[in-house]
């Protein structure tokens, strides 16, 4: 066996190159900028496009440029920086531009602190968009997953020509870590789905059985318009109720719908556990030692890691809740998550161990708030 | 060659606006020049110049406001034999005006038509950035106290090569379109025109006294000698091509057998200038020689260049997952910034915990075992300290060895910085 060590950053940047990204623009902020540094490194040799922009808003819009002539892109930045994308976001998801962004969270509100860790971003990637259409949102627990998450991250956008978002976190991209790299198996790498030659395109026709349209790139033969008005099929502005009822839903069901196929998660079950943790992130680090802990002692827990929290893998979480007697979600906010499992497990206590101070969220919290 | 204009959907811009004018004078432009709607991506903005892309058989792509050039750079860098040609209004000029100064600065090409009509026709005829003070606007007395932005000006400050300034009813203005489109760079037409929805409801202007105003102003005719360079497109690409590939990332194999059992944590306690996150990456790098796991985290001020500088450190046999320090089998106090940033932490000491305590630094009181170190005392600068101190771990045989430590330094530095580092873990090994 041999190790590589690296930081989340480079391994964000590097299961992005190993999906096909070939296009980034970002704008410097810590805790991010070293992704864009990665990209810098790894994209210009090989013919693909490095931009450092005016400002977030142009990075993402370059990006969603790029996506629309038919290139993988991403971007890559912190909360203050989502605060500005949200437009070109909510323009992303309503006319369906495959992106990846990476929210490298770091303690808010505002500009808070560059390089104290947080998970105080998982609502507002959910909710930050204009109309509040879902979007997929994946969160990385360590260095294997910044690499592969992020290469899932890019199939799901291909996949299903939405926003991806990689919501890591000040303490996963900037800490050094080991890793064996032969180890890390990606799945098989996706792309757009084209249309068939036999009729004509239309850039929002969706075939049956479908739930996604076909893509074909500005700058073809076939002529395409994109717009982030409330258009028809063919991508024009519509004024037509119906037709606008069916696009907007069909934008929320083409995610929903897939839920169980995109919900990544690690469960830890242990033999007799009366309570179940569920956490995301960086804090499933510390939870994943009191399960080892606790594992051979008179009082196990079970633990339910979720790497997909966007949507909400409700089945999971409702298979994994139904042999405890409590649930107690770990959070390194002041509880946004908790919510989501209040609502999906209404019969049983769900506790909260929230911490938002800059500082990783200990074990031994994790020990006190289970045997209070 | 044919019309581009959509048969189907036909311009819809109120009775005796510009707006209509200009798009025919765009279609017969792109007639001139022989291209066909393959060869074009239409950018608008938002306002009534963002319904420019509907009425032509062209790619197209409308976005939100003031953001047509960020769209027009990636789809422009995405594909350079693409024709981008972006339609604005003055109202996307002065909400997207970092994005027009960057475009200027950066010289990709790509071609601005700012369609100007001196306010916001679309949402009641507000001022805009370039609505003049005496007007009479829908935005109360709010235009009398700022002046209107000169946009050819501006965009010449900011390093455009190609600017003109013009009436939309000139009658050469397709082949001033023409110019634009086919110069290599950045072009800007700041294209002055009639809003009668809102603007001429109030205020008196026809294309005549269009005329007599562009009269009054300096003169921007086309190309700009003093801001004539390389395309950014072309530019990128050459460069682009140049740069050394970054290879994969570097993997360790494990050698060496660790000089301790299970899992170690210690932390270097120093300020800027000490070298203290690449000690720390030494001690990981060593890690990694004897098949250990190993994290780094780090916490150094914004001002790299000032203050407490710590590395957090890791070793252990098996998968690492909280990243915390919880029980630190070493400290090394390199620094009192570095210390006093971390009192805390001496006070949970156990006796299993070594301490390397660099002369003139103050610890707290603690149980911790104490090795005192004087490094200056043996002609070892303060910048070396921390990989010196690396040394006298693998001296004790605490979490590191000796050859596990040259491994690592082997790995991590070439040429003199390696010799220099390999002569400084003997010195400080040796006494």
């Amino acid at each position: 066996m041999s190790l590589t060590l690296m930081e989340g950053n480079e391994a964000v940047a590097r299961g992005a190159f190993a999906a096909g990204c070939r296009f980034f623009a970002g704008y410097p902020i810590t805790p991010a900028t070293t992704i864009l540094n990665n990209m810098l490194g790894l994209l210009p040799p090989v013919g693909g496009i490095c931009l450092q922009c005016e400002d977030e808003i142009a990075s993402i819009g370059a990006c969603l440029g790029a996506s629309m002539a038919g290139l993988k892109v991403m971007t890559a930045t912190s909360g203050p920086g989502i605060s500005l994308y949200s437009e070109q976001i909510s323009f992303a998801i309503g006319s369906e531009i495959p992106i990846v962004i990476v929210d490298v969270q770091r303690l808010g509100p505002s500009t808070g602190s560059a390089t104290r860790g947080a998970d105080g971003d998982v609502n507002f990637l959910r909710w930050g968009n204009s109309g509040g259409l879902p979007v997929i949102v994946l969160a990385p627990v360590d260095l294997a997953d910044c690499f592969k998450l992020t290469f899932e991250a890019f199939n799901l956008a291909e996949k299903f020509r939405c926003p991806v978002f990689v919501a890591s976190n000040k303490e996963i991209a900037m800490t050094r870590e080991s890793i064996d790299m032969d180890a890390q198996q990606l799945p098989e790498m996706l792309t757009r789905h084209a249309p068939p030659a036999d009729r004509d395109f239309l850039p929002f026709q969706v075939d049956d059985g479908r739930g996604v349209p076909n893509f074909l790139p500005i700058g073809g033969d076939v002529l395409v318009r994109q717009t982030s008005s409330t258009h028809g099929v063919n991508g024009y502005i519509t004024t037509d109720h119906d037709e606008i009822a069916a696009m907007v839903s069909r934008l929320k069901s083409k995610i929903h719908a897939a839920v169980d196929e995109l919900s990544y998660y690690d469960s830890y079950t242990a033999d007799g556990a009366k309570t179940l943790i569920i956490s995301y992130g960086v804090s499933s680090r510390a939870a994943k030692a009191v399960f080892n802990e606790l594992k051979r002692s008179g009082h196990p827990v079970s633990l339910l890691v979720l790497k997909t929290i966007w949507p909400v893998a409700e089945k999971v979480i409702r298979r994994a809740t139904r042999a405890v007697e409590r649930v107690v979600v770990i959070e390194m906010n002041l509880g946004q998550y908790v919510h989501e499992i209040q609502r999906i497990v209404p019969d049983k206590p769900v506790e909260l161990l929230a911490q938002m101070d800059g500082r990783l969220i200990t074990p031994r919290a994790i020990r006190e708030k289970i045997h209070a | 060659m044919h019309s581009l204009l959509n048969k189907d959907r036909p311009p819809v811009f109120c009775p005796g606006c510009s707006h209509d004018k200009i798009t025919h004078t765009l279609d017969k432009a792109f007639q001139n020049m022989g291209l066909t709607g393959e060869k074009i991506v239409m950018v608008s903005d938002i306002g009534c110049s963002g319904l420019f892309d509907t009425f032509f058989n062209t790619h197209a792509l409308h976005g939100l406001h003031g953001r047509a050039l960020t769209y027009a750079t990636g789809l422009k860098l995405a594909r350079p034999d693409l024709n981008v040609v972006v339609t604005m209004g003055d109202g996307g000029q002065g909400i997207g005006g970092a994005h027009l100064l960057a475009a200027c600065r950066r010289n990709l090409d790509l071609t601005l038509l700012v369609l100007n009509n001196f306010n916001f026709g679309m949402t009641g005829g507000q001022y805009s950035a370039t609505t003049p003070l005496d007007a009479e606007v829908g935005s109360g007395f709010l235009n009398r106290l700022e002046p209107p932005l000169d946009i050819c000006q501006v965009a010449r400050s900011a390093g455009a090569a190609y600017v003109t300034r013009c009436s939309g009813y000139r009658h050469d203005l397709a082949d001033e379109i023409q110019r634009a489109i086919e110069f290599k760079g950045f072009s800007v037409l700041d294209i002055w025109g009639v809003c009668p929805g809102r603007f001429t409801k109030k205020n008196r202007l026809t294309p005549k006294a269009i005329d007599a105003a562009l009269a009054e102003l300096p003169t921007m005719h086309g190309l700009v000698p003093e801001n004539e360079r390389q395309e950014y497109g072309a530019h990128y690409r050459a460069t682009a091509a140049r740069q050394k590939p970054v290879g994969d990332p570097m993997q360790i194999e494990a050698r060496f057998t660790p000089p301790q059992t299970g899992r170690r944590e210690a932390v270097l306690l120093g300020s800027a200038g000490q070298r203290i996150i690449t000690a720390g990456e030494i001690l990981c790098l060593a890690g990694l020689t004897a098949g250990l796991q190993t994290t780094q985290k780090n916490e150094y001020n914004i001002t790299v260049l000032r203050g407490p500088s710590i590395s957090e450190l890791i070793l252990a046999p098996e998968e690492i997952d909280y990243t915390g320090i919880e029980r630190p089998s070493v400290i090394v106090a390199l620094d009192q910034e570095g210390v006093d940033r971390r009192r805390p932490l001496f006070e949970a000491l156990e006796t299993d915990t070594l301490v390397v305590q660099i002369e003139g630094v103050r610890i707290p009181d603690c149980r911790a075992r104490i090795q005192r170190e004087d490094f200056k005392a043996h002609g070892i600068k303060k910048p070396d300290w921390a990989l010196a101190s690396l040394a006298v771990l693998a001296h004790h045989k605490q979490m590191i060895s000796l050859e596990m430590l040259t491994a690592a330094l082997n790995l991590r530095f070439k040429g003199k910085a390696l010799e220099t580092s390999l002569a400084l873990i003997k010195k400080a090994g040796a006494f």
